[in-house]
Order: C-alpha cells, then sequence, then structure tokens
C-alpha cells in the first residue's frame, strides 16, 4: 500500500490534536507515514503518540535550521521526501504554517493543492466548505498527487495502534531556503484551556459582554464545560479579549461539537468561523438577531441574568 | 524603496456569495464586488512606508474588466499608479497558476517589497506570499502584526499560536500584512479625484511571454467537480428569559449530554 504523507504538527513537545485526525484520515488513503520536521530532538517525544494513531512509519528530519527560519526550509526538505517516498496522498494541518509550507511545496512540485479540506476521499476527491460555509465544494487535483490542507476538528481522531518503523531524513537545507530568519520567538502566557481550533467545546463573547472584566463570565462558563473561549471581531476590537482568540472569517476557524455565543448578533462573518459547529447555543437580548436563525437552542435573554443562572445550576448538577 | 501591493478584488464577504452553475468559479454579478479587506491593510501600510522612505507605490491585479474599479479605490489611497492583468485565458486560474502570472508581472515591476494580505476572504488558501516567494527566489514574511524597514533589513512581528515571533530578510521580499497591522484611510476627495488621473496600465499574457494553456482552466491544477449550497442550518428552539433562562439552557446542555 503506497504511504500517504503526514507533516506533524507539534508545539511544546506535544503532537496537535489535528495530526491525529490527519492520522485517521491517512489510513483510509494507504498507510500513514507521519513527518516530523524540528529541530534535533524533537521526534523523540512525539514518536509513541503517533504511532498510538497507526503511524506505520515516521520520517524524522531534525536540523536546527527547520525550527530557525520560516516554512521554507521545511518545504524544502518535504519536496525532496515526496520525490524518494512517491505517497499517493500529502496531508498537512489548515493551520497557519501548513497553509504556508502546501502552498510552498505546491510550487516546488508544481502540483494541485486542496486547500482547507474537511474530507478526502479515497479517490482523492476533497471536500471543502467556502463562503462562510454556505457553499460545498467537491474538488480533485489534476496535476500531481493529492496535496490537502486539513480543517482541524474536520473528524474524530480514533487509535490505532503500530510499531512504526523510523526512517532518518538526511536533511541538506540550501541557502535559498533560508532568507526568512526567526530571530526571536516569545512564548505568551498561555491559560489551560484547551486551543481555540482544537476545542470539542468554545464559549465566544461579544460585542455584548460589554467589558473585558466582564469576560471572566465567558471564561467561568467555558472552563466548567472544559471549553476554549472565543470572541466576536466587535469583542477584539473594542479590547474586550486578545486578538488571536477572535472567531471568524478574519480570525479561527471553529468546528466543535458545541459553540456557545453569549452577546453575539451572528454577522456574516462571525458565522464564517463556527458555522459549521455541530450544536450552537445563543444567548442575546434581542430576539431578531440573526445568530438565533441558526442556534440549536436559544435564550432570548440578558446574558448577565442568564449565563450566572446557568453557572450555577451547572456546579449544582456536577 | 519601490512597493508592489497585491490587491486582489473579492465578492463582498458580508453578502451572499455563490459559485457559478456553469464553470464553478465565483459568481461575480452576484454579489458587490471588493477589495480584499487585507489588501486595504497592505495598501495603507504601503502608503505608510512611502511616506517615511520615499519611493513608489504600484497596486497589482490580477482579475476581469470590473476589477478596474478596485484598482481606482486603491489608488484613491494614495498609491502613485497600477497594473492590471487582464486576459480572457485567465479565467478560472488556480492559486498555483495565479501565482505564476503575478511572479512574472513581479519580475516586469522589480520592486524592493511586495505586501499582499495574510489571506483573502473568497479563496481563504493564503498561500500566494509563499508561492510568489518560491517562484521568485525571494524571502517571504508572513501574517505581520507590525513591519519596520530598516534600509535592506525588513523586520516584522507575527502572532503565533505561543505568543509571537520577530522575523527578518533583506530586500527584496514579500510581506503579507494581518489586519491587526494598522487602521486603513479613508480616502479623501482629493484622493478619489487624484486616482482618477494616475496610470494603469493593463498586461496581457503575450506581454509577459505566458502560455495561456499554463494558465486559466486550460492549465488549473485542480478542478471543481460539483458544489452546492449547504443546507441552511434549521433554527430550533428558542425560549425567551422570564427567569429561568438560564436553567432551560441548561436543560438543553443535559439533553445534549454536554453537562
Ligand atoms: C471583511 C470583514 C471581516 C470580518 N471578520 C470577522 C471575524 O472574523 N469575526 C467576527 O466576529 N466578525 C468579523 N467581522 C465583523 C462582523 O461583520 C460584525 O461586525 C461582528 O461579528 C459583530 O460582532 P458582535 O456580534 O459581537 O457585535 P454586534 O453585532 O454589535 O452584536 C452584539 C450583540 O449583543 C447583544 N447584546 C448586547 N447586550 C447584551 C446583553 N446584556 N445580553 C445579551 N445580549 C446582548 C445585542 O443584541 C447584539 O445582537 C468582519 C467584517 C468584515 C467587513
Ligand atoms: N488575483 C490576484 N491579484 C492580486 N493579488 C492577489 C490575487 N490573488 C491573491 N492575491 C494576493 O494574495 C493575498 C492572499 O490571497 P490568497 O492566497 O488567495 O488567500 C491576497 O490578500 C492578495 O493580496
Amino acid at each position: 500500500m503506497a504511504e500517504v504523507l503526514v507533516v506533524v504538527e507539534h508545539g511544546g513537545g506535544a503532537v496537535k490534536k489535528v495530526t491525529l485526525e490527519m492520522l485517521t484520515l491517512a489510513r483510509e488513503l494507504g498507510e500513514p507515514a507521519a513527518v516530523v520536521l524540528g529541530e534535533p530532538g524533537t521526534a523523540a517525544a512525539l514518536t509513541d503518540r503517533l504511532a498510538e494513531f497507526g503511524a506505520a512509519k515516521v520520517y524524522v528530519a531534525e536540523h536546527e535550521d527547520l525550527a530557525g527560519y520560516l516554512v521554507a526550509p521545511k518545504a524544502s526538505v518535504l519536496a525532496e521526501l515526496v520525490r524518494q517516498a512517491s505517497p499517493a496522498a500529502v496531508l498537512l494541518g489548515a493551520t497557519q504554517e501548513g497553509k504556508e509550507i502546501a502552498g510552498r511545496l505546491a510550487i516546488k512540485l508544481d502540483n494541485g493543492l486542496l486547500a482547507d479540506v474537511s474530507a478526502l476521499a479515497p479517490d482523492g476527491t476533497a471536500t471543502q466548505s467556502i463562503f462562510a460555509g454556505s457553499t460545498i465544494v467537491t474538488s480533485k487535483v489534476t496535476r500531481g498527487l493529492p496535496l490537502a490542507t486539513l480543517r482541524p476538528n474536520s473528524l474524530t481522531p480514533t487509535p490505532s495502534p503500530v510499531t512504526p518503523t523510523v526512517s532518518t531524513v538526511e536533511v541538506s537545507i540550501p541557502e535559498s531556503a533560508k532568507l526568512a530568519r526567526v530571530v526571536e520567538r516569545v512564548a505568551e502566557p498561555k491559560s489551560a484551556r484547551p486551543e481555540l481550533t482544537e476545542a470539542s467545546v468554545v464559549v465566544s463573547g461579544g460585542r455584548g459582554v460589554g467589558s473585558a472584566e466582564n469576560f471572566a463570565l465567558v471564561e467561568e462558563l467555558a472552563d466548567l464545560l472544559g471549553g476554549a473561549v472565543g470572541a466576536s471581531r466587535a469583542a477584539t476590537d473594542a479590547g474586550f479579549y486578545p486578538h488571536q482568540y477572535q472567531v471568524g472569517q478574519t480570525g479561527k476557524t471553529v468546528s466543535p461539537q458545541l459553540y456557545i455565543a453569549l452577546g453575539i448578533s451572528g454577522a456574516i462573518q462571525h458565522r464564517a468561523g463556527m458555522q459549521t459547529s455541530k450544536t450552537i447555543v445563543a444567548v442575546n437580548k434581542d430576539p431578531e438577531a440573526p445568530i438565533f436563525e441558526l442556534a440549536d437552542f436559544g435564550v432570548v435573554g440578558d446574558l448577565f441574568k442568564v449565563v450566572p443562572q446557568a453557572i450555577e445550576e451547572i456546579r449544582k448538577r456536577q | 524603496m519601490d512597493i508592489v501591493v497585491l490587491v486582489k478584488q473579492v465578492p463582498d464577504s458580508g453578502a451572499e456569495r455563490r459559485l457559478s452553475d456553469a464553470d464553478h468559479t465565483v459568481d461575480r454579478a452576484s454579489a458587490g464586488n471588493v477589495i480584499n479587506e487585507m489588501d486595504d491593510y497592505a495598501i495603507e501600510e504601503a502608503v505608510r512606508l512611502q511616506e517615511a522612505h520615499g519611493g513608489e507605490v504600484t497596486i497589482l491585479t490580477m482579475g476581469p474588466e470590473r476589477a478596474a474599479e478596485s484598482i481606482r479605490k486603491a489608488l484613491s489611497m494614495g498609491p502613485d499608479k497600477a497594473v492590471h492583468v487582464l486576459d480572457d485565458a485567465l479565467a478560472g486560474s488556480c492559486a498555483v497558476g495565479t501565482s505564476l502570472v503575478l511572479a512574472a508581472a513581479l519580475k516586469t515591476l522589480n520592486p524592493d517589497l511586495v505586501l499582499c494580505g495574510a489571506e483573502s476572504t473568497d479563496g481563504r488558501v493564503a498561500a500566494m506570499p509563499h508561492m510568489l516567494a518560491e517562484r521568485l527566489g525571494i524571502a517571504a514574511l508572513t501574517g505581520a502584526r507590525k513591519l519596520t524597514v530598516d534600509g535592506q533589513t525588513v523586520t516584522i512581528e507575527r502572532q503565533t499560536e505561543a505568543g509571537y515571533e520577530v522575523v527578518t530578510a533583506t530586500t527584496p521580499a514579500v510581506v503579507s500584512v494581518w489586519d491587526t497591522i494598522n487602521e486603513p484611510r479613508y480616502p479623501t476627495f482629493k484622493g478619489i479625484l487624484a486616482a482618477k488621473k494616475k496610470p494603469v496600465s493593463t498586461l496581457s499574457l503575450a506581454d509577459l511571454g505566458i502560455d495561456p494553456a499554463q494558465v486559466g482552466f486550460a492549465g488549473a491544477s485542480s478542478a471543481v467537480l460539483e458544489h452546492r449550497q449547504r443546507p441552511p442550518r434549521t433554527a430550533g428552539q428558542k425560549v425567551v428569559d422570564e427567569g429561568q433562562g438560564g436553567k432551560a439552557l441548561v436543560d438543553f446542555l443535559a439533553s445534549e449530554k454536554f453537562v
């Protein structure tokens, strides 16, 4: 069976959830082969987890330069690997980095690019959801192999343990890939909450939350449900919550099991980022707010009354 | 320092957008067409850099006839001139094909800096800056929330999952900007008048020496097989809070096994 290359997304020594989703998908397409790209010592901490989700092979490409520059060195190593391994398909996460590597790979290999797919069938047909989730498209690569970026949370990862063979990749990075040098990486303090795009529950606040202080209420509900916190653009623009938590067209696309919108009107650009959530719940004091058109359950009311009561009620039941 | 800003015309994301039934391309007649919003931030950043460092700012667009409106609008924010790559054979181009054309046009303009949006609201491929950098053999600094230029050194700050990164390169370079980088200016009346007189040149595929078979539907590296409207989400239950709204919400969450 031909290999399906899965480009491993990792951070802080852990495999990201989208990688497990890609491995699960890859099992339907061929034999999953995970590709770890990073500085020396990266793969050791990741291999067990990759094996648990079916990576029959783990390619390990480690080099200082893979971390020291923006994506070009990674694309260069991958292009070489694709030429050698002739895989049936190549999967990357539809994350900032995944999209960027995929773009370079498409040019290097003169290959079509299936961006932001939610599914990829064994015959190479990709499913994508565009225009704020309103249109579903199926497409195929007509030149090269299926090269796709997978939208996080598009499928449920399931384990399928194997004992992988580990294969070390010879890394030689041309000077031409070392043009954009990372001179500083600043880690910002992070909450213990799950990552927005990976979370199975997202609780978002909008302009209706009213202030940065009031976002504590949004956080409290999120924490009770084990969820991540999101925000509308009106809320991030007003400085209520940091920009990286924005959900929508110019923010993150989320696809959780449960999305709770508090004080969010449901503008089309916001919907673009959350429309494919499994279950949607909204609290808004305006009965005409468009968010109710897509909510499975809506409460017309003041969020400052409804949410504290809900929090109290959940505590009681837990 | 000479700057080229890449500007793409897209259907207004606030209106209903569709693909055409005939060929699965963006139905440009069905929605208002606007400048891709992130590109406004790129134009603003270019004009600010020009104010600080001098040089010329050129708008570059690949798109159909009607993209000319967006070009004038872009020029009204201050850039000096524009180049419109216009050719019937371009219809149906994929990202790979578009990058071939934009890269060829950039070679003729030979700027120190290429600015563009981090992603477009219709395609959301977010790959164009890297595709262009790959083709041109220059650096790509992507997703900038801050940009500084000092002589030939370009430095950006960009948001990451973990925090932020500072990335640097030497010109020529492509820089894509995020909408947190600045606040784009509104064109003034004077700016709008001036834009009408600014030079806009058009380039065809022949001018760029590109074989039409390499682009458009003919040369596309991917093809849409089918498209359909997602069945609209149906509104579910809606209750009005009369003192029990929070409880009702938790009842619903419990019925769906979330609590
Ligand atoms: C190109 C483009 C890209 C965009 N990208 C995004 C994006 O990525 N994400 C995004 O979110 N937006 C985006 N927007 C903006 C979008 O159009 C809306 O302006 C934005 O989503 C509105 O945010 P909001 O719902 O929080 O605010 P509003 O529309 O002001 O809604 C606030 C809501 O809160 C309710 N409310 C107020 N007080 C209370 C209370 N006490 N209790 C209950 N309800 C209350 C009100 O009834 C109202 O419905 C974009 C716009 C453009 C043009
Ligand atoms: N046809 C085009 N003409 C000019 N610029 C473009 C075109 N397509 C994409 N771009 C630029 O590339 C950026 C990223 O687009 P995309 O990769 O399509 O999401 C946009 O914000 C534009 O600045």
